[in-house]
């Protein structure tokens, strides 16, 4: 940030030069930074904060409050000019003391990484019985979770096997249509389905990955972006199968060992163990079921890392032809990798399927893949507790500020440049190495050195 | 040069390839025998990495044969030819950077026995010493010279009978590459290995080698033995002049 304000700061020296005025004064220089500062948030301001809609019985009405543009220039302006002064000179004690907190913080976290994972793990747990703990609460839950699985499965791709994608939603979408779709027509249950929606998202995953297998970087980004939307389109408009914008309505629930949770009717889960009928119990079996999803996927993931498939993807992501020259397969290893995470993608998908009731094109736009993949890459590339923490803050915060309104995007835009500049790498920037030798056993940090030349 | 050195391992037989339009090399013919230690030298863009990575396919020879150990692998994808035994220590080393080490080593034996490693290790181990002091190190935090270790180092846990190097010279202190081509000399002495490496640094690689070649744009324009060459006037005026 040092760096970006000193060469403002050189290029306002040259475009605004003082002739007889050689030592300039840094005040006036701040000045008049903070004003081209202010002006430009309140051109900005004028749209977002100057004008409101206003339903009126007359129709839609615009209602003008220039103040609050006034408000923007001036926070704007002020907050720049103090921070010009006293923050962003060079080696001011400021921003050293916050760099020395970020990097005491991460040393005395970095080692507790085992046990914040464990008190996660046994919390998410027990959630459901705490009390205080309402549907409200656990809708909550559930919705994280399952973007904490989507991470991990994104993660796959992504944080292990370098390969950027933006489509991630696709194979969500796959997953919830594969459901939806086996469910009603063949009249199969959410059990048997689930192996399957994920066996299909994976054969998308290696349909996708043909034909990318030469890109990288934003090459591959881009193909990705497109096949996400592909599949959006194609949903869209197959009407006869997909249902087209209707989407798909009387997704079957899923059943405890047969039993369902209905009030009324045969075999229903609170009959069966002589319970009152509580709507809570569904809520809880869906909790559970979507903490065992997240729960395999951590597993499967983690352990695949380790396995030479995982050394692979890791390679991979390092350098390419290194990898092909010791004798590695790329080719089989990126399909693996989109195979694995799409296989995951689909589980995450069918859950929301079957959870929702409900689906259709418009839950799987484009921002699904960017949610999913901001959680990657804030909570640190590779890092599944990263990932979890990332996920609970992103949505969990979504839900807290929803009373903030359209408000709430800005925090999580804030939110977003805090940690990109104070963990550029992410919450969890270091990983574990999956192999060691001698006793010293501990995580390699990304953060604290300079990326070596391969 | 031992007995063995009767029938070639590598066999390069008229191979031109190109990037594009371009071609980068021109009819190349040479070989390397059984325990021999074979260097070609060339400046930079004579195509010496490009022979290096044709021979692993990548790019393909648009034309002629590369013959491995009696295996035309010419059209072999580059990772099966990785298998048939060769190993390469590619330009710039290319080392795993976030990885440490000892993954790097790790994934360098992806082609050896699993019951192989703890020993190809030690081996790998008593070369380089300074690989087993840095083991959970990051490798992208070594220095040149470690990182240029840790390159052949991975590339021999494939336990490959043909070690193929790219200017391993490339950014070193002399005092590095002097280490570095001791190790080589001692592979080939001690433990028999095949050995083809490119270079810049005439010198020392035509002292190492048996034998060598002269890349100019492309073309072998000569070879002999490792003395041979360092006597020639073309070669000291081309390539040794102004200091060594």
């Amino acid at each position: 940030m040092s760096e970006a304000t000193a060469k403002t700061s050189e290029t306002t020296g040259r475009t605004a030069p003082a002739p007889h005025a050689p030592v300039r004064n840094p005040v006036v220089e701040a000045a008049k930074e903070s004003f081209m500062a202010g002006l430009l948030a309140a051109v900005l301001a004028s749209f977002i904060l100057g004008v409101k809609t206003v339903d009126t019985p007359t129709g839609l009405q615009l209602q003008y409050r220039w103040h609050w543009v006034l408000y923007a220039f001036t926070i704007v302006a002020v907050g720049r000019f103090f921070l010009r002064l006293f923050w962003w000179k060079a080696n001011a004690a400021l921003p050293k003391l916050v760099g020395n907190i970020g990097a005491g913080v991460a040393r005395t976290t970095a080692p507790l990484g085992k046990w914040v994972g464990l008190a996660l793990a046994i919390t998410a747990f027990v959630l459901p019985f705490i009390p205080g703990i309402g549907r409200y609460e656990l809708d909550i839950a559930i919705l994280v979770l399952t973007y904490v699985l989507l991470g991990w499965g994104l993660n796959v791709v992504v944080g292990y096997a370098g390969l950027l994608d933006l489509g991630y939603v696709a194979f969500y979408a796959v997953g919830a249509y594969s459901y939806a779709l086996l469910a009603k027509t063949f009249g199969l249950g959410f059990w048997t389905v689930l192996p399957l929606a994920g066996l299909l998202a994976a054969l998308w995953g290696m349909i996708l990955g043909f034909p990318v297998l030469r890109l990288r970087g934003d090459y591959l980004a881009i193909v990705t972006l497109a096949f996400g939307e592909i599949i959006r389109v194609v949903l869209l408009n197959w009407q006869e199968v997909t249902g087209g914008p209707d989407g798909i309505t009387g997704i079957p629930r899923p059943t405890f060992f047969g039993l369902e949770f209905k009030r009324f009717g045969e075999n229903t889960f609170h009959q069966f163990f002589g319970l009152e009928y509580s709507s809570m119990h569904r809520i809880v079996f869906l909790y559970f079921i979507i903490l065992s999803l997240a729960m395999i996927t951590f597993f499967v993931t983690n352990r695949l890392r380790r396995l030479p498939v995982g050394r692979a993807w890791e390679a991979m992501r390092e350098g390419e032809i290194a990898c092909r020259t010791l004798g590695i397969n790329t080719t089989n290893t990126k399909l693996t990798a989109f195979a694995v995470g799409a296989f995951f993608g689909g589980l995450g998908g069918s859950f929301f399927a079957t959870r929702q009731g409900f689906i259709s094109p418009e839950s799987f736009t484009f921002i699904e893949s960017a949610i999913i993949l901001a959680i990657v890459v804030l909570g640190g590339l590779g890092s599944q507790i990263g990932v979890a923490i990332a996920a609970i803050v992103m949505i969990g915060g979504f839900e807290v500020f929803r009373d903030l309104e359209e408000f709430r995007m800005l925090i999580f835009g804030l939110l977003m440049v805090v940690i990109m500049v104070w963990k550029p790498r992410g919450l969890v920037s270091s990983r574990m190495p999956t192999i060691f030798l001698g006793k010293e056993r501990r995580a390699i940090s990304a953060d604290m050195v300079q990326e070596g030349q391969g | 040069m031992t007995e063995q050195a009767t029938h070639p391992i590598l066999q390069v037989e008229n191979v031109s390839a190109s990037y594009g339009h371009i071609q980068a090399l021109h009819d190349i013919t040479m070989d390397v025998q059984y325990g021999e230690i074979v260097t070609m030298i060339g400046a930079n863009g004579a195509g010496k990495s490009t022979l290096m990575m044709t021979i692993f396919g990548h790019p393909r020879a648009s034309s002629g044969r590369i013959i491995f150990d009696g295996w035309d692998i010419t059209e072999e994808p580059t990772h099966h030819i990785a298998r048939r035994g060769l190993s390469l220590v590619p330009e710039g080393r290319r080392i795993f950077p976030r990885m440490t080490v000892l993954e790097n080593l790790q994934l360098g034996a992806e082609l050896a026995p699993d019951s192989h490693f703890d020993d190809d290790l030690a081996f790998v181990y008593s070369l380089f010493p300074v690989l087993e002091k840095r083991q959970n190190q990051r490798a992208g935090t070594l220095s040149g010279g470690e990182q240029q270790m840790l390159a052949i180092g991975r590339a021999l846990m494939g336990k490959p009978r043909f070690l193929m190097l790219d200017e391993p010279s490339l950014g070193l202190a002399p005092l590095l590459v002097k280490q570095v081509f001791d190790v080589l000399r001692e592979l080939n002495e001690k433990h028999n290995m095949t050995i083809f490496l490119v270079e810049q640094n005439a010198f020392h690689a035509l002292k190492l080698a048996h034998r060598g070649y002269v890349l100019v744009n492309g073309r072998i324009t000569m070879s002999g033995t490792g003395e041979e060459l360092l006597a020639k006037e073309e070669v000291r005026a081309a390539y040794l002049e102004g200091g060594i």
